[in-house]
């Protein structure tokens, strides 16, 4: 039986869910049913529903490649996981659908629950990186000038933090940035935007919150306030 | 064994990465490596005027990928050494007239004949260096020590490790020791540790590059001079030999007084 694949419109485009067969069926299932009927398929948007398998860039790369000789435009890639979003997002894909046409089992799988999501980033983020997530983001590397981090919830950095960090983006003042360098080309931290002032190269590790209605960054001291917070 | 493909590539336009493919090569060639080059900035070809084969062009890289001509009627011998040749792009086309499976089956043909295949990239992330980095088993990234340099570089390094062909090595292209020594440039070590990854070499700025590219003459096949010996060290560690970096950061007093115990 060939895999199973699932056609949806939506308002400007098409939804396609995938099967969890193994990709190269599923694939070459794709290809095969967007060439079938091209009077259908010619020209549209197609939103591509992988489920939770992991794909690397090369192999969106080759299927957006395909895909596009069929005269179909692949602008997005939805998955639930992150290497597979990160892949995605390196190709210049969206990973998300606008709210208004989400589906109802996406939206759900991203709302952050009662204690939070959390996306680990396992890796340096360079330039040009730009990572957007419904929850905290917690990052084992620095996050280069020219990346850009965007969390609804708290943004932890193992690492420099050199680049751009929007804390709490969806109105959350209580959300915290904090790196082993906090020395980021601006800070935002639910609807404020700060600098970081220019210093000399001290790397103590540092937490950066609103207080009285302007960001600061205080030092990491697990003997102070902090602690007591924690009680 | 078959040949290393190597696309050098730098993301910003004007750091010398058509430079540095001319003078790589030659240098390679001139340890008698089989190499050749490939032009892919279709449309702003300069690899040719650089190594002095301009007038030679007959066909170019399009002709090859659209069947116009046969590789081999493409690739231009250079004057000076038996085995380096020159693939050179279109001039009179643009990016659009090549894509990345051309390339890869060029560089599949040329692979068992050579020893080193070198792809001089367009500068930009768009389709152009998407081709040239298709075909490659190991990635050069030019850069100059300044800052919007150093920032491209790392959104180049990070494209690349996307697409699985890192880890890049890294070129630190026209050095100013004076400038460094007064702390007016960035050094080595600021530039490494922005962008992490493998150095293969450190090329000062030397007047003699810009002379010998006018003139159609590599400067690596100049014996003499220091930023030549630079290209040279390049070719020597790409073929996994261990070759030590000169310290430009420092002048001759303080080389002298390493020599001179007692002055200090």
């Amino acid at each position: 039986m060939p895999p199973d694949i699932a056609v949806k419109g939506l308002k400007d485009g098409l939804l396609i869910t995938l099967s969890d067969d193994p990709w190269d069926d599923v694939e070459a299932e794709l290809i095969d049913r967007l060439g079938q009927d091209d009077s259908f398929f010619k020209g549209a948007r197609v939103a591509l529903q992988v489920g939770s398998r992991t794909l690397r860039a090369a192999e969106l790369g080759r299927l957006r490649d395909k895909v596009s000789d069929l005269e179909v435009l692949l602008w997005a890639v939805l998955s639930e996981s992150t290497r597979t979003c990160e892949a995605a997002k390196a190709l210049g894909l969206a990973t998300s659908l606008s709210k208004k046409t989400v589906a109802p089992s996406i939206q759900e799988a991203d709302l952050p629950g009662e204690d939070g999501h959390a996306m680990l980033v396992r890796q340096t983020l360079r330039s040009g990186r730009f990572i957007e997530y419904p929850g905290h983001v917690v990052v084992l590397g620095d996050i280069n000038p020219g990346a850009e981090v965007v969390a609804q919830g708290n943004v932890i950095v193992w690492g420099r933090l050199n680049g751009v960090v929007h804390a709490g983006a969806d109105g959350d003042s209580s959300a915290v940035v904090c790196a082993l360098d906090l020395a980021p080309t601006q800070l935002r931290i639910d609807n404020l935007i700060t600098r970081s002032p220019r210093r000399s190269r001290s790397s103590n590790p540092e937490l950066a919150c609103i207080r009285e209605g302007q960001i600061v960054a205080e030092r990491w001291a697990p003997k102070g306030k902090r602690r007591r917070k924690f009680n | 064994m078959g040949a290393t493909v190597v696309t050098i590539t730098s993301g910003k336009g004007g750091v010398g990465k058509t430079t540095t493919v001319a003078n790589v090569a030659a240098a390679l060639a001139a340890r008698e490596q089989r190499v050749v080059c490939i032009d892919t900035d279709i449309g702003l070809r300069n690899l040719d005027v650089v190594l002095g084969l301009e007038n030679r062009i007959v066909y170019d890289l399009v002709h090859v990928v659209e069947g116009t001509c046969r590789l081999r009627q493409a690739m231009i011998k250079d004057k000076r050494m038996p085995e380096l040749y020159l693939i050179p792009a279109a001039q009179t086309r643009d990016k659009s007239a090549l894509s990345e499976d051309d390339l890869k089956q060029v560089c599949d043909e040329l692979r068992s004949d050579f020893d080193w295949v070198l792809i001089d990239s367009p500068a930009g992330i768009e389709g152009g260096f998407r081709n040239a980095l298709a075909p490659a088993d190991k990635v050069v990234i030019v850069t100059n020590p300044e800052v919007s340099a150093v920032r491209d570089a790392d959104r180049i390094i990070g494209l690349v490790e996307a697409e699985e062909k890192g880890p890049a090595m890294l070129i630190l292209n026209r050095v100013r020791a004076d400038m460094v020594k007064r702390g007016d440039m960035l050094d080595t070590d600021d530039v490494l540790d922005i962008l992490a990854v493998t150095l293969l070499g450190i090329i000062p700025e030397d007047e003699a590059v810009l002379v010998g590219s006018n003139r159609g003459v590599p400067v690596a096949l100049n014996g003499k001079s220091s930023v030549g010996q630079a290209y040279r060290d390049v070719a020597g560690r790409l073929q996994g030999e261990d070759v030590p970096f000169p310290n430009l950061d420092r002048g001759w007093l303080s080389r002298l007084s390493e020599l001179v115990p007692w002055m200090d």
